[in-house]
């Protein structure tokens, strides 16, 4: 699917009202790029996405900024979903926000050296200095601590470094340093060929990879306005859905190693790695990379193998009932996971919270259903929501949802084989057409931790000019910090699970 | 907790015997001995009898990496692989470590972190290098806030080439390892 939406150029004055006007009218943030244009146009341009959930509606807010004095009055006074998008807009294209919050820095760590890598003119290979940390004194009441962990944590996990300001027992507040994995995976992207660029796409995140390649390979087909072979779009709708599947699934038994409680950890484990050898056998990648394709897919599925997807899916989704009833027939469980990490539904709307964790506090929001891609829109499904907010609340969205992931694959399941017995013959790959340098589109798709969206602008001869990658848990980790408080430190790792936020495709 | 142990007892036994994990080829007996055309098995036995007795501490470093390899090394805690019951463990602080698993590229944000691990680590170790951002051929490579691989950093001793590798393939990397750290230690004779 294609979002034209509306595009509104304002001057630089006019942007907080802008913004504001798109916000009482139903919208929210989706999305903000930043892109050095100078050698086109003499500019910086920022770009504020915005979508109507309910309408269906994309809303474009750009606005010029003069590479003479790159300032603009801040939107994350009005939004605060706005904030980490600017900070990051300051970081690495030295844009600065008048007026923002928090300016600390936000990719870059350490201290600010006067270098921006986003810009053009910034070599890639040009390593920046070397991180130098300053340990700051913060100011304590009598009787608080600072506990700080990580960014090396003792399982094996992601890096991210926290600070929990304790007093006794509960957490009064949280403070979440990440992008230790900043890759610099979009400035990589530039001037490779938009269909190259796949698979780096794809190494963005590892667990979300289709979601990824989907949302990537959308942009680019808006942006070349090209339609996809059936068989190509339910193929995609498949694997979409199948890595839902082994995400959902892995996460029952994440949430159970959160409390210890290996039962559920185990039986969880075991589910998934069934998932990710059937990917294996499908189509030669555990995390089903390498299928979906600019244009269309690289394989097709055969009927043996559509048999198998079936059956053993089929088998998870009967054995994932048992295992969850039984997880939830126990006390100590129950107890741990109700009324822990409670997250508002107002801090959600605030923030611009994405996926099962926005659902779990009651928004109903989900890509498939208000901007249906791939072939959702002819799909019967509903969108599951809980009201409490609670990790118990995420945890059982996921359920929820895993079952209607397996009503989804039976409906495409179905399709696929119609496609598959009378083999229309239409080739699988769409060409792509000449793309105009200049032109730029968005592509998004629901992951098993929201929305992701992709910006691509195209350069000449078919290459990136600038990719932007908003991934899920971009959007939802300046709201993690808003659970905690009130909770105890061990319940933190519990709570981090529950919403299950990748490093990797946030930091990029 | 009825429910609990009632599926406890209904879930068949889904891990992997030693041989099949250890083996590309199905082990045939041949002579009244288990044979296979890979000799990891072969080896495995016979480091079970070594210095470490075939034991192994793992702490895991992410310098970068897109989660996915992370994924491959816990996919080893699952029932299917289970490698404890082969005494390989993860442990929680570089200090109880005989084997770093480094997984990424080497972020700037990251470099301090891996340097401090590896100082940190009790010798004799040795690191293994998971996956093609770690071994410096991954598609991202050197760029403005990466490095695009361990080696200039720490020696790495076993080479674990994949994108992601799959779990056999780590676990192999880690009975090589092992190996490194026998020979080392026989080598220094303590
Ligand atoms: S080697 Fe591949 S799977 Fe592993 S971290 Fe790098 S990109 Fe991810």
């Amino acid at each position: 699917m294609e979002y034209t939406g509306t595009e509104t150029v304002v001057l630089r004055a006019e942007l907080v009202k802008a913004c504001q006007r798109l916000m009482q009218t139903g919208f929210r943030l989706l999305t903000m790029i930043g892109t050095d244009e100078r050698e086109r146009t003499g500019h910086f341009i920022l770009r504020y996405y915005f979508a109507a959930d309910r309408t269906s509606q994309i809303a474009l807010v750009t606005v010029r900024i003069p590479a003479t004095d790159p300032t603009y009055p801040s939107v994350a006074t009005i939004i605060p979903a706005a904030s980490w998008y600017e900070r990051e807009v300051y970081d690495l294209l030295g844009i600065q926000p008048i007026g923002h919050p928090d300016l600390r820095p936000l990719v870059l760590h350490g201290q600010r050296v006067n270098a921006y890598p986003l810009r053009r003119d910034y070599p890639l290979l040009q390593s920046l200095p070397e991180v130098r940390r300053e340990l700051q004194e913060p100011a304590l009441d009598e009787g608080q601590f600072i506990v700080p962990v990580g960014p090396i944590h003792a399982g094996v996990i992601e890096p991210g470094h926290f600070r929990f300001l304790v007093a006794g027992e509960n957490v009064e507040s949280l403070d979440a340093q990440l992008f230790y994995t900043h890759r610099g995976l979009e400035k990589r992207a530039e001037g490779m060929h938009v269909a190259e660029a796949m698979a780096l796409v794809e190494q963005t995140c590892g667990v979300c990879s289709v979601s990824h390649a989907l949302s990537y390979a959308q942009a680019v087909e808006a942006v070349a306005q090209i339609q996809l072979a059936p068989q190509a779009i339910w193929i995609r709708t498949l694997l979409a859905e199948l890595e839902r599947l082994y995400n959902h699934v892995g996460d029952v038994g994440n949430l159970c190693a959160g409390i210890g409680f290996s039962f559920g950890t185990m039986q969880g484990a075991r589910l998934k790695e069934q998932l990710q050898q059937l990917n294996d056998d499908v189509t030669g990648h555990r995390y089903l990379r390498g299928v979906i394709v600019v244009g269309g897919v690289a394989k097709t599925f055969s009927f043996a193998e559509i048999e198998r997807i079936r059956v053993t899916t089929m088998q998870i989704l009967q054995e994932i009932g048992e295992i969850t009833d039984a997880i939830l027939s126990d006390e100590i469980v129950c107890d741990r996971f109700n009324r822990t990490g409670v997250l508002d539904a107002q801090v959600v709307e605030q923030w611009s919270v994405v996926g099962p964790a926005a659902r779990a506090s009651g928004v109903v929001r989900d890509v498939r259903m208000n901007f249906p891609y791939a072939g959702y829109g002819e799909l019967e499904f509903s969108v599951p929501t809980f009201q409490t907010g609670d990790v118990m609340a995420r945890f059982q969205q996921r359920i929820a949802e895993i079952y209607e992931s397996g009503k989804l694959i039976d409906q495409i399941i179905r399709r696929l084989l119609e496609l598959v017995q009378t083999g229309d013959g239409t080739p699988l790959l769409t060409p792509l057409p000449s793309l105009v340098p200049g032109s730029f589109a968005i592509g998004i798709s629901e992951s098993a931790r929201g929305e992701n969206v992709h910006f691509v602008m195209v350069g000449e001869n078919q290459t990136i000019y600038r990719l932007r990658i908003r991934s899920a848990s971009y959007a939802n980790w300046p709201a993690v910090p808003y659970a905690v408080p009130g909770n105890i430190i061990p319940d933190f790792p519990l709570i981090n699970k529950s919403f299950e936020l990748c490093y990797a495709c946030c930091d990029r | 907790m009825w429910k609990l142990i009632k599926k406890r007892l209904q879930t068949a036994v889904s891990t992997r015997p030693i041989e099949e994990v250890l083996t590309s080829q199905p082990p045939r007996i041949e002579q009244g001995r288990l044979s296979c055309e890979d000799d990891l098995l072969v080896r495995f036995n016979h480091l079970a009898a070594t210095v470490f007795g075939g034991s192994l501490h793992v702490r895991h470093v992410d310098t970068g990496s897109c989660n996915a390899c992370e994924w491959e090394l816990n996919a080893l805690l699952n029932p299917v692989y289970d490698v404890s019951r082969m005494r390989i463990e993860f442990v929680a602080s570089p200090r109880h470590a005989d084997v770093l698993a480094v997984t990424g590229g080497v972020t700037r944000n990251l470099l301090e972190a891996l340097r401090m691990t590896y100082e940190a680590t009790a010798w004799p170790k040795a690191v293994v290098a998971i996956g093609g951002c770690a071994i410096g051929d991954g598609l991202i490579g050197k760029t403005y806030a990466q490095e695009g691989g361990i080696a200039p950093f720490v020696p790495i001793h076993v080479k674990v080439p994949g994108c992601p590798p799959r779990p056999q393939e780590i676990l192999a990397g880690f009975l090589h390892a092992m190996e490194c750290l026998t020979h080392g230690v026989e080598q220094s004779g303590s």
